[in-house]
């Protein structure tokens, strides 16, 4: 254990470059550059909204804003576990050559994208002020669910890393999970809506769901959802101690495979 | 009394080769139904052992297929042998051929920071040496140019330079030590030869019996994943020799 933590602090600045790199060229070639992640949330919304807002006459005043709530975390979701799942690939030139700890790669674009999302949360907090979503002292238990977001992602990712290595096919099959993630996530509508009744498991079994959940509670000045709180702390450790321990076991067969 | 700096202790290796590909989870599933999922065992080392002090240059010959790159991939930590045990003392930095872990998008100057990094090396550090290596590498304003669109030899000299101005403990050459042009190999070799009077340890890998003459003080010989001999250059190069030409 100490061994481990010997290591992670000696290759401390190769993570920090990583995400600098990451950040760096994400944005270099590109003409718009970071205004980009602000503008893409913002237009989605904008057709979220007009379709099923005004067309289909739900949502309410605040519907934008809860649009966004749910619209950037999965996003954050959806691009970090992707990246992760290429990660070892993309950089097989090195780990073939130079002993790096491998979990440095599915680590650093995770956490690259995540700053990048952070960012964009600039737009929720525009949102919020045109809509008139005003911020109350629950805002600040809006810390809780990020900061679960970025355990379960960082979970997940490592688990994807890992089985993207041995399974090429696996970034078809994540795409087609993901939908469905994306689906059980009320996004954009309100799960309160639906009349589920017993079915509601399907949505309290998507962690996402739930982190989403609590988001957007800390945004519109409610408190947390105990129930929600519970299963996403214990989802996302379980995730994130799996995808440590499955990582751990699998990275010496990496090489022969990459 | 010089210290041990490298330590192989029964390393062996082996590889699973699958004896039909399996590249995706359809194929994989389909295959443990039909339990066809065999391996063959390919033992590419076997129970190789040596050590090394502090300052000793060590060639590292054998035929193709003998093992060489599966023992330096195992002893700088890209590969984990399979039984037996390594220790190292020291930084160990590979010659990257051509710059194989540059990011190529990467400026030149970028590249250093983060090879530097992947070597283990502190920010600090980077930027102490920052100016020594781009001065060696010769690249002038390139360095600011992304890597890919360097030339080949460009990219070399860029990899030398960071590879040996770092100044790491172990030092390992795998049949790369023709880099650039005709006067950047003697600087090179000049640089790799102060490197050694300052007591680096090599491992160098070729399948020149005379750059391992002049260059090393010990070597070992392998055959298909086997020691057959380890000892002074001259009388290990002479066994190679009978062994090629028998």
């Amino acid at each position: 254990m100490n061994r481990l933590w010997n290591n992670f602090k000696k290759y401390r600045f190769l993570l920090v470059e990583l995400v600098k790199k990451d950040i760096k060229l994400k944005y270099r070639r590109s003409y718009l550059g970071i205004l980009w992640t602000l503008l893409e949330p913002l237009l989605t919304t904008a057709v979220l909204t007009i379709v099923f807002g005004n067309l289909l006459g739900k949502g309410g005043r605040t519907y934008p804003v809860y649009i966004l709530t749910g619209r950037l975390l999965y996003t954050f979701f959806s691009t970090s576990t992707k990246s992760a799942m290429k990660s070892i690939q993309k950089n097989s030139a090195m780990i073939k050559k130079v002993y790096v700890p491998k979990y440095i790669y599915p680590f650093s674009t995770i956490l690259s994208n995540y700053i990048i999302f952070i960012i964009s949360l600039i737009v929720l907090l525009v949102a919020a002020i045109v809509f008139d979503v005003k911020p109350t002292i629950h805002i600040f238990e809006a810390v809780i669910p990020l900061f679960l977001l970025l355990v379960f992602s960082l979970g997940v990712g490592l688990i994807l890393s890992t089985l993207a290595v041995f399974f090429r096919d696996l970034e078809y099959l994540w795409s087609v999970a993901l939908m469905l993630i994306m689906y059980t996530c009320g996004i954009f509508y309100h799960v309160e809506d639906l009349d589920l009744g017993g079915k509601i498991w399907i949505f309290k079994s998507n962690p996402l769901y739930l982190i989403i959940v609590n988001f957007r509670n800390a945004v519109f000045g409610r408190p947390m959802d105990t129930e929600a709180l519970i299963i996403s702390v214990v989802s996302s450790a379980i995730a994130f101690l799996f995808g440590v321990l499955f990582f751990y076991k699998q990275q010496d067969k990496f090489i022969m495979n990459i | 009394m010089k210290k041990e700096i490298l330590r192989v202790d029964n390393v062996s290796m082996k590889f699973n080769l699958m004896e039909k590909k399996v590249d995706d989870l359809k194929d994989y599933v389909i295959k443990m139904i039909k339990r066809e999922l065999r391996y063959q065992e390919f033992w590419a080392l076997r129970d190789i052992s040596f050590r090394l002090k502090e300052g000793e240059r060590l060639g590292i010959l054998g035929l193709n297929g003998a093992g060489k790159s599966t023992l330096l991939k195992i002893i700088s930590g890209v590969l984990k042998a399979t039984e037996g045990n390594v220790t190292v003392r020291g930084k160990i930095a590979p010659l990257l051929e051509l710059g194989a872990g540059f990011d190529l998008q990467y400026t030149g100057a970028e590249n250093i920071y983060l090879y530097g990094a992947v070597l283990g090396f502190s920010r600090e550090f980077l930027r102490e040496k920052y100016d020594e290596i781009v001065e060696f590498s010769e690249l002038g304003d390139f360095i600011d140019v992304p890597v890919k669109n360097y030339s080949s030899g460009m990219k070399a000299r860029l990899g030398f330079s960071i590879a040996t101005i770092v100044e790491p403990e172990i030092l390992i050459l795998d049949e790369v030590l023709s880099v650039g042009d005709a006067k950047f190999r003697k600087k090179s070799e000049k640089k790799i030869k102060s490197m050694f009077d300052k007591g680096i340890t090599v491992l160098f890998v070729s399948h020149s019996i005379d750059q391992v003459r002049s260059l090393c003080d010990r070597a070992i010989l392998l055959e298909q994943g086997r020691l057959l001999a380890d000892g002074p250059v001259e009388e290990v190069c002479k066994i190679y020799e009978e062994k090629i030409n028998s």
